[in-house]
């Protein structure tokens, strides 16, 4: 069960990531949106969704540079696991609490506002509380990790998941014998990658950075 | 110089009837879809009125077109791009539904299957969002028909600035006109610039803006944008869509659908050559009441040899050339300057133009003792104030209303001297700085209104841009994946909405019908056919 959860399932999720996602890109871009309701209600839509938003943004980056930065540059630049392990719950628990803030306010919106109600598909429901309980989980280990403040279990995550990234064997190894509020976040976290394709969380690709580079005004040839 | 070509409109509201044909001949055409009920491409509103959406002239609250800054430089009044960007989450410029107005229909059905009883059936509104009945309409998108709110309303119309609205809304001096909107194609458009996604573009050959529907995210910006609030956002599909112009008629030579079904013949389509080089020059003129003019500056004559040679050099067809010389659109414009922009102050150089309505002389008892400049009654006792026209035509500026109008009553007293008296008076025709060929030319182009004379519009060039043998058997105008469907399967993997035609949420029977006859539901989801832009594959749009 081990095995396959955390060695053989994070390859299926996240190929379902990003093959799905080429090929809905591909084959079906007029479903490639954000999907915003806000016309159909703005109330509580701008502070919860702008709340989420900044909140699990910082999530997302600290998840990504926490896990995937090798282990070498922390030792290298003189950072202790005890003192990034502090940091980590601090800044994730900070964003974390904002990100859940959102995160109500919007699911609040969405199962009590008639209009909203009515145009929410089932996914656009599942996909909240999905996000819910993973951000639960995920703020349920910071009190899990008060227990070991030195950084040897975050390491353990660090190490299983740049063992994954590189193709290399054994990582499900290193989590063998971490708490299993930790086991169950991961999972549910790999979950969502794999149903990611077939969600709104598509719009999350389509970030328009280039947006800021940009002139004004485009000018297209009919067939160009 | 770059020259480029636009198709251009002029409405001239004098003949305008508020019959509405124009608005409902595009719906039933383009937006009769779940998701896009509440959208007009084309309405027609009373004037004094707030409009639909609700007080959309009125930009401190909207924020939509374009600000000029304090160094010149103009930028899209909600925000440069990273103030758009850091809006993105939540949009507090964009009106919610309510602005617009909650799509209804009736129960139809409880007409014909009510039982007996003491009391006649009634066919009690229900929301096209919810499914849920409702207890009152409290909006709709022609609400203020022929005044038909309380002047507590009305007063508020944006183009009462520096006016003395009160004495408006005494009976006696009580004025309305028509005023049909739809998209401006604007030469510098606000939509265009507050698009994150860039999806949203101007067409290079004929000026037409378009959203590319499969590049299109949601990010709504564009609704804010706009000034004259025509992109509506589909709550559906969560893409933007708005006016086409029509552009698959235009590129057959066909007049849009708004257009031809004018039973007033208000309508005229024809090209313009502008300068590219100088849009944003003029849009950033320093003062608003020069918009105007500085627009018409970038207006190239077509008659102009050196004119013509650049825009063979800038790729311009011969038969885009002959359209604008012989267009409407730039005799209403530029010769006759009958024709102004709505709302120039905007920035956004609109290319749906206005030709003022004339209006009775003021009261019965004042027209006695009529002032009269010249042969001429005094501009200042019409109905309609020439300061109200000027807020909405020319940013306030009142010599170019007056000069359009008074062109228009030359034109009318010519005519009846000329055809009625045999009299013709070449004097009054001086005096409006026309002469007898020109007004003979507005007479038959503004008064007769031919069919071949309202609409001067070259056909595309598709063979230049691709080859047509290939797009034999395609499938036309689709969403997405080309000519196949989506899903066969309930569960539809990628989330596509499976009642685009047919069904609310509610599982009723949700079709916007015009014609307020009762369907059989659909369960077909082909959709086909449908909005603005096109899909990519076969699509031969963009």
């Amino acid at each position: 069960m081990n095995f396959f959860l955390f060695q053989i399932f994070p390859y299926i999720a996240i190929s379902v990531f990003i093959l799905g996602s080429i090929l809905r890109f591909d084959r079906d871009p007029y479903s490639w949106r954000s999907k915003s309701s806000q016309i159909l209600r703005k109330k509580q839509l701008i502070i919860g969704s702008v709340l989420f938003h900044l909140g699990i943004l910082v999530i997302i980056a600290g998840h990504l540079v926490g896990l995937l930065t090798p282990i070498a540059i922390f030792d290298a630049l003189g950072i202790s696991h005890g003192a990034k392990q502090i940091l980590a719950m601090t800044a994730g628990g900070i964003a974390g609490i904002f990100c859940l803030i959102g995160l109500v306010i919007l699911l609040h919106r969405r199962l009590s506002d008639p209009r909203i109600r009515a145009n929410s598909s089932f996914a656009d429901i599942a996909i909240l509380f999905l996000l819910l309980a993973q951000l639960l989980l995920g703020l349920l280990t910071i009190t899990v990790s008060m227990n070991h403040l030195d950084g040897h279990e975050m390491v353990k995550f660090m190490n299983w998941a740049q063992h994954i990234v590189t193709f290399r064997g054994g990582a499900d190894e290193f989590l063998t014998d971490v708490a299993i509020v930790f086991k169950l976040h991961i999972t549910l976290g790999l979950f969502i990658l794999f149903i990611w394709p077939f969600s709104r969380l598509v719009h999350v690709f389509s970030a328009p950075i280039g947006f800021v580079m940009r002139p004004y005004q485009i000018v297209r040839k009919r067939e160009s | 110089m770059k020259i480029r070509a636009q198709i251009g409109m002029v409405l001239n509201l004098d003949k305008c009837i508020g019959c509405h044909t124009c608005s409902v001949t595009c719906k039933n055409v383009w937006t009769s879809r779940e998701g896009m009920e509440y959208a007009w491409f084309n309405n027609v509103e009373t004037k004094p009125g707030i409009g639909f959406p609700k007080d959309w002239e009125n930009q401190d609250k909207w924020n939509g077109g374009w600000h000029r800054g304090a160094n010149g430089k103009i930028r899209p009044k909600q925000g440069g791009r990273w103030r758009i960007l850091a809006k993105i989450f939540g949009n507090p410029d964009m009106p919610e539904i309510d602005d617009y107005y909650e799509p209804f229909t009736f129960d139809y059905d409880h007409l014909q299957k009510s039982r007996e009883s003491k009391a006649q059936p009634t066919a009690r509104p229900r929301s096209l969002i919810t499914g849920e009945r409702m207890d009152k309409i409290k909006w709709g998108p022609n609400w203020e028909e022929i005044l038909g709110t309380e002047f507590e309303h009305r007063r508020k119309d944006y183009n009462f600035k520096e006016m003395e609205e009160e004495i408006y809304g005494e009976f006696e001096n009580t004025f309305m006109m028509y005023l049909p909107r739809l998209c401006e194609h604007c030469l510098n458009p606000a939509c265009v610039a507050s698009c994150p996604s860039g999806s949203i573009y101007k067409r290079e050959e004929d000026g037409v803006v378009l959203v590319d529907q499969d590049k299109c995210r949601g990010w709504r910006m564009c609704v804010s944008g706009c000034p004259y609030k025509k992109i509506y956002y589909n709550w559906k599909s969560g893409k933007a869509e708005k006016c086409t112009l029509c552009y698959p008629r235009l590129e057959n030579g066909e007049p849009t659908v708004c257009s031809e079904t004018c039973v007033g013949r208000i309508r005229y389509l024809g090209v313009m050559l502008y300068d590219a080089d100088r849009i944003e020059e003029a849009a950033s003129t320093a003062n608003e009441e020069d918009l105007y003019e500085a627009q018409c500056d970038i207006f190239l004559n077509p008659h102009d040899p050196e004119v013509i040679a650049q825009a063979r050099k800038d790729g311009i067809a011969e038969n885009w050339i002959i359209g604008a010389q012989e267009s409407p659109i730039y005799k209403m414009a530029m010769e006759w300057k009958v024709a102004l922009p709505l709302h120039p102050e905007y920035r956004t150089l609109p290319m749906v133009w206005y030709i003022p309505p004339l209006s009775p002389i003021q009261s019965a008892v004042e027209a006695g003792k009529l002032k009269t400049d010249g042969i001429m009654p005094d501009i200042d006792s019409l109905r309609i104030p020439v300061k109200y026209l000027a807020n909405l035509l020319t940013a306030g500026k009142e010599e170019p209303v007056v000069r359009a109008l008074k062109r228009m009553m030359a034109m009318r007293h010519f005519m009846r001297a000329s055809l009625i008296e045999g009299k013709p008076d070449i004097k009054i025709l001086d005096e409006v700085g026309l002469t007898e060929d020109l007004v003979k030319d507005m007479y038959k182009i503004m008064a007769l209104a031919n069919y071949e004379d309202r609409y001067v519009i070259p056909t595309g060039h598709r063979e230049e841009t691709i080859d047509a043998y290939g797009q034999s058997g395609a499938c036309g105008f689709s969403f997405g994946n080309g000519c196949s469907r989506h899903s066969n399967s309930d569960l539809d993997l990628f989330e596509n909405p499976k009642n685009w035609r047919g069904r609310s949420a509610s599982g009723k029977d949700n079709r916007i019908n015009t014609l307020f006859t009762q369907g059989k539901i659909s369960t077909s989801r082909d959709s086909s056919a449908t909005g603005g832009g096109c899909g990519s594959g076969s699509c031969s749009c963009n």
